[in-house]
């Protein structure tokens, strides 16, 4: 009874053409059809967040969407967020500084997340970037070092907006 | 953890939809996916057909209209936590928001899909139960309007027919400066309510002139606490009235699962009830001198 | 030498790989025509199976096969699984079989797979295999199980009790008939699961032109892995490459080996493709292993002053409907119970009890959260019984530091006294009270209560034995190119092995770190490895890699010694170059030494020469080197609603010399929010029918950010002298004293009222029901 549809989709700033049966979840299409499978998969219901990507720049459970929703629609993955030259940006960095990873499973829902925080917050209390992860299960780490990580990217924000 | 197999539509008319509705057996609408999505997933729901509403344009949206708040049903609820208006007029709905999921899923779940999917322990129905929302259903047979009071029939059942749509949810405000408050126990941050309980008061001096009390997560919907409504009315808007207004709310029926028991269930929503007619009353910015009326 | 690996806080070379997506998990590897595994899992905690009807499945495109026990090969069909880990107490032994055969004893027990083109046909397919049942009463609650007349998870034993075995040293009865004090509490934990954010998943390919069958799987111990398979396969073990890759968290349930492994194996040699099997959450909830449920019977007998006479007791330990991994658990409990205090006396009576629920194995602490919980819960009833400072009481029965090497009384697991190595207890508990400002907690106590608010704190100490044995191994080989090549069977599922084995090798070679190139987990790189659990890679793998990389430097400065004409004493090996301190300083590189190593084609080797630049260690322990640590948490408790609140966390840890603080802080903190878990959230719930119920991250309730404090963490480093490096293990003790913490915490908030709790998860339900009983809310709750 499934059908396919063609859909035409941005994917970290590519454009892509693809055939996609109706029932398949954008985390597959991701990992399976585009092979970017630094989105994870960890619970398909919605809770654990590992698959949280951004689409049209706001996050999303990519396990609770099809892919064939976001034809027409822009997706940014954890594959999409270094910097042109391929070096890690601030967020990344940060993670590595305050050992905001451990087996990195997590991560990319997480970056997710915290990428959306920060462009919608540049300077959110602890309270906010708590509240912000509570969309993301980590099971390694205890959450500490990723927010400690945010609360350095968020010094450095406000630095930046001290001078200009 | 993959859906079954289903048809896929996605309508850009609300006719389209109400046709789609009509023709196709063990039809589904998807809106914002964040409950239905996941029952797919583990295939408690197989529906054969998705009719996926995100496309149709004019059915999301937050609009004032005549001094009533019109909500499209498709209006994501990440749009609803950060409109001025509805933080200024109609503010126990964002007092309610925070309660509701993670801003993951507020950034794709609906106003019309929580109301659909009527979680027993939803903030979003409890809400609108406090507030005596109208749904806007349109179907087969043209658009009704249902009051809420009438909309949950059953445990996850609500007056939306197999074939009819719920398109928008108006409210009516309440007096400019009322207190509103939304009290709620989860187990943790963004889990479904444990018990919540929204509650809306307007004062004279320090009389109560108009009250209303609805508590979720203790029965198959909302309950409107009416009861302790009547009694609120007229009383002083004082600790000892509240704390009465506790021991009532306690009495509310309850129903007990592996999560917690009916008893427990019915202690929160006396000391919720409590803390929320604490917390409108401290909200409160405008109370009438009397001469008003 | 260049700046000193071991004990800096090295950024970790996982990270940018796991940071850009580029990580590699077992489901992100690609084999072409791979076909995808899904289990028919039983749908019954107890049941005979009559059918199995897979024809309807069979007929659907895109199906390959549907296997039963009756497709297997012979090992598989008429044995059960292997048993890890055998223990002469265990009178009953039950492991599964790979696939039901003829009965299932669990819920989620796989009866059949169903091999597809595809997984969501795959699993449409697995819904179309009917199996029909003859269901019989089952046993969820393990204090039923041990009742006459009680449903028998196997009724060919006759009983649910598969093993009954005392501990015990001194004269129990003597020092509690003497005692002036006797006390007795009840307490119990409840299940609980690893739950790692990545699900178990494997992956197999069988290339029948080398024989060779590769195993990709989200294992923590790939040797094991590989033995099993040979062992069910019938296999030569050299004909299997087992890889774990990139494993997203590990935490227990990983180091078991499970039957799907050896199916999907077995399917990709019979079908003739890669097959992957990739389990989702929900069979996770309900088919990988768990832990915590024991039910702890106890007294202790106690002088005025509260120095310890004896503790008695018994523990019920529920192991499931099988049991893979023997009694380890248990027996772990046992031996952890003293703790950090001089007992004179103990006698703990072990009864483990089959129930028809998933088995249980280790989850992150093994038996020893329930221990510490049990032994603390009673030094907290002695403090408030004869009114001590609860953290007086524990200075008085603290082992001394000179005492060191403790014999604790004990006889260990593998049949050798349990000594403590060594540790500073005393020390550990004033460092964390210093942390949590205990001194002055008493008045912002009073001050809280004066504003109606209710605030406590609860202390919790533990011993943890780590680092077990048997071995884990470490090949160094310096490449003709410079390059170092390292190579171990310990596993990484986010310690950071990758790097802290690098620290130690760069240190001992004198290369940079970041000319390492690092094989973990993979068992065509190393031929003998154990992998991960009991806290046991920094001691095992760390010391292998000191010892590997002191005697590679050997190889190197001998040869460098004779190419550069100057004494060893006199060269330097930093940055992977070999440099004479003196004359005109000349050098050779680490590559040209590699070469050079290789000798010339036809000419013989120089006599002193070993053939190439490298070694493997394989380092084994003589015994557990025995971390300690305490935790202070300081809790606020919502008397309204029964929530808890934990504002501040301390932690003192001793885990001896430390590879990388940046590391070791993460294993705490991540084992406290596991910890956290265990003492106020998780909780795997079944039905009367030992059906599950919580088996949704909705309903399993996981600690989330805002439910985990930053924790202030010391180290107090006691280095173990059993090891070259002083090195202990690290990643569980976040974990173990948490949930004793923070229920003592919430006791301490809660004493106006007088409540005691002897429970984890402790659940606030059960605190205002407490608070209820004790006429906190008037008259009580209905």
């Amino acid at each position: 009874m499934s059908m396919t549809r063609t859909i035409n989709v941005t994917v970290n700033g590519t454009s892509y053409e693809h055939d996609v049966d109706v029932r398949l979840t954008l985390a597959d299409f991701l990992r399976h059809e585009l092979n970017l499978t630094g989105t994870h998969i960890g619970c398909e219901h919605g809770v654990c967040g590992a698959c949280t990507i951004l689409l049209d720049g706001r996050t999303a459970r990519s396990c609770l969407t099809f892919a064939v929703q976001v034809d027409g629609h822009s997706v940014t993955t954890i594959e999409g967020l270094a910097e042109k030259d391929g070096t890690l940006n601030p967020l990344q960095r940060a993670m590595v500084d305050n050992h905001g990873l451990q087996c990195g499973f997590c991560t990319p829902g997480v970056l997710a997340t915290l990428t959306e925080l920060l462009n919608d917050i540049p300077n959110p209390s602890e309270q906010q970037v708590r509240e912000a992860l509570t969309g993301n299960l980590c099971r390694c780490t205890g959450y500490s070092g990723m927010i400690a990580a945010v609360m350095q990217v968020a010094r450095a924000n406000c630095n930046d907006d001290g001078r200009q | 953890m993959k859906p079954a197999p289903f048809e896929y539509h996605d309508p850009r008319t609300l006719e389209e939809a109400v046709s789609l509705l009509g023709r196709c057996e063990n039809a589904k609408v998807l809106a914002g996916g964040q409950s239905l999505v996941p029952m797919m997933n583990f295939r408690y729901v197989m529906p054969d057909h998705i009719i996926d509403i995100n496309g149709i344009a004019d059915l999301a949206g937050i609009e004032e209209c005549d001094g009533v708040l019109r909500i499209g049903a498709a209006t994501r609820q990440r749009d609803l936590e950060f409109s001025d208006l509805i933080a200024r007029r109609w503010p126990l709905i964002k007092a309610g928001l925070h309660h509701v999921g993670h801003r993951q899923t507020r950034n794709r779940g609906t106003m019309g899909g929580s109301l659909s999917h009527a979680d027993p322990s939803a903030e979003l129905p409890n809400v609108c139960a406090a507030m005596d929302a109208t749904i806007e259903i349109a179907g087969p047979r043209g658009t009704r309007l249902v009051p809420f009071a009438q909309f949950n029939r059953a445990f996850m059942t609500t007056a939306v027919e197999p074939d009819e749509l719920l398109t928008a949810v108006k409210i009516v405000p309440w007096a400019e400066g009322h207190g509103y408050s939304f009290q709620e126990f989860a187990r943790r941050h963004g889990d479904f309510a444990v018990v919540g309980v929204a509650a809306l008061l307007e004062l004279e001096r320090d009389l109560v002139t108009r009250a209303a009390v609805s508590v979720c997560g203790v029965s198959t919907g909302p309950v409107r606490l009416r009861e302790i409504e009547r009694k609120l009315v007229g009383a002083a808007a004082s600790d000892e009235t509240f704390a009465a207004a506790a021991i009532s709310a306690r009495e509310v029926d309850a129903i007990g699962d592996h999560h917690a028991s009916a008893d427990y269930r019915r202690h929160l929503a006396g000391v919720l009830c409590e803390r929320a007619l604490r917390q409108a009353r401290a909200r409160v910015t405008i109370a009438t001198d009397g001469a008003v009326g | 030498m260049g700046v000193k690996q071991f004990g800096a806080r090295v950024a970790r070379l996982e990270d940018t790989a796991l940071l850009s997506g580029r990580g590699r998990f077992v489901d992100d590897i690609k084999l072409p025509g791979t076909l995808h595994a899904v289990f028919v899992r039983s749908t019954y905690a107890n049941a005979r199976v009559l059918d199995i009807n897979a024809s309807e499945a069979l007929a659907m495109p895109g199906v390959r096969a549907v296997l039963t026990a009756a497709d297997l090969p012979t090992r598989m069909r008429t044995q059960r699984m292997p048993m890890l880990v055998p223990n002469t107490h265990i009178k009953t032994l039950r492991t599964q079989h790979c696939l039901a055969v003829d009965e299932v004893r669990y819920v989620g027990q796989a009866i059949a797979v169903v091999i597809a083109e595809d997984r969501y046909v795959a699993e449409d397919a697995a819904g179309m295999v009917f199996v029909d049942y003859d269901v019989l009463p089952a046993v969820n609650d393990v204090r039923d199980a041990v009742k006459d007349g009680t449903p028998l998870v196997h009724p060919e034993f006759g009983s649910n009790v598969v093993v009954e075995m005392p501990m015990t040293f001194g004269d129990v009865e003597a020092a509690f008939a003497n005692a002036p004090h006797v006390f007795h509490e009840d307490m119990w934990q409840h299940r609980g699961g690893g739950n790692a954010m990545e699900p178990r998943c494997v992956l197999a390919s069988y290339e029948p032109a080398t024989e060779l069958l590769t195993v990709w799987s989200a294992t923590q111990t790939p040797h094991i892995s590989r033995r099993m398979l040979g062992e069910l396969l019938d296999m030569n073990i050299e004909q299997i490459r087992s890889i774990a890759p990139d494993v997203g968290g590990g935490f227990g349930p990983k180091a078991i080996f499970y039957a799907e492994e050896a199916v999907v194996a077995f399917a990709a040699r019979h079908i003739g493709a890669p097959v992957k099997f990739t389990e989702d959450r929900r069979e996770h909830f309900l088919c990988a292993t768990q832990e915590r449920d024991q039910y702890w019977n106890m007294s202790i007998a106690v002088d005025d002053d509260g120095t310890i006479l004896g503790v008695k007791g018994s523990l019920l330990h529920d192991t499931g409907a099988f049991m893979p991994w023997g009694i380890i658990m248990p027996y772990i409990a046992a031996a952890t119970l003293p703790g950090p205090y001089k007992l004179k006396s103990y006698n703990l009576d072990i009864t483990v009890v089959f129930t028809n629920k998933v088995a249980t194995t280790p989850v992150r602490g093994a038996g020893r959260p329930q221990a510490v919980f049990a032994m603390e819960r009673l030094m907290d009833r002695v403090a408030h019984e004869l009114n001590i400072d609860p953290a007086e009481v524990r200075r008085r029965n603290f082992i001394q530091p000179e005492e060191m090497p403790y014999p604790v009384g004990l006889t260990f697991r593998d049949g050798k006294p349990l000594v403590y190595d060594s540790g500073d207890y005393p020390k550990g508990q004033e460092v964390a009270l210093e942390m949590s400002d205990y001194s002055t907690f008493r008045d912002r106590q009073a001050a809280a209560r004066a504003q109606g608010r209710y605030i406590g704190i609860g202390i919790a100490n533990y011993v943890e034995g780590t680092g077990l044995g048997p071995f884990e191994g470490v090949t160094i080989r310096i490449l003709p190119n410079g390059k170092v090549r390292v190579a171990t069977g310990a596993t990484n599922q986010g310690q950071g092995t990758r790097t802290t084995i690098s620290q130690i090798v760069a240190d001992q070679v004198g290369c940079r770190i970041e000319d390492i190139d690092i094989s973990i987990g993979d068992t065509a790189a190393i031929a003998n490895g154990v992998g991960a659990f009991a806290s046991r890679q920094a001691v095992n793998a760390g010391n292998s890699a000191f010892i590997a990389g002191t005697e590679v430097r050997g190889k190197i400065l001998k040869l460098a010694s004779r190419h550069l004409g100057v004494p060893e004493e006199e060269i330097n090996l930093e940055d992977g170059i070999a440099t004479a301190r003196t004359g005109n300083k000349p050098s050779i590189s680490f590559g040209e030494l590699a070469s050079l190593a290789q000798g010339m084609p036809g000419f013989s080797m120089n006599p002193d020469d070993s053939v190439g630049l490298e070694h493997t260690a394989y380092f084994t322990p003589l015994q557990a080197a025995y971390c300690s640590g305490c935790h202070v948490a300081e809790v606020e408790v919502d008397i309204g609603t029964g929530g808890v609140k934990i504002n501040r966390y301390s932690v003192s840890h001793d885990s001896g010399n430390i590879i990388n603080p940046l590391i070791v802080d993460g294993q705490v903190q991540g084992g406290v929010a596991h910890g956290i878990g265990n003492a106020l959230l998780e909780w795997m719930k079944y039905d009367e029918n030992a059906q599950p119920v919580t088996a949704t991250f909705a309903d399993y309730l996981i600690p989330m950010a805002t439910d985990v404090p930053t924790c202030a963490i010391e180290h107090v480093e006691t280095p173990s002298p059993l090891n070259p490096l002083g090195v202990k293990g690290a990643g569980e003790g976040g974990t173990i004293p948490a949930a004793a913490a923070i229920v003592a915490a919430v006791e301490n908030a809660l004493a106006p009222f007088g409540c005691r709790f002897v429970e984890a998860p402790l659940v606030p339900e059960r605190i205002v029901a407490a608070l209820s009983q004790a006429g906190a809310y008037g008259a009580p709750v209905r």
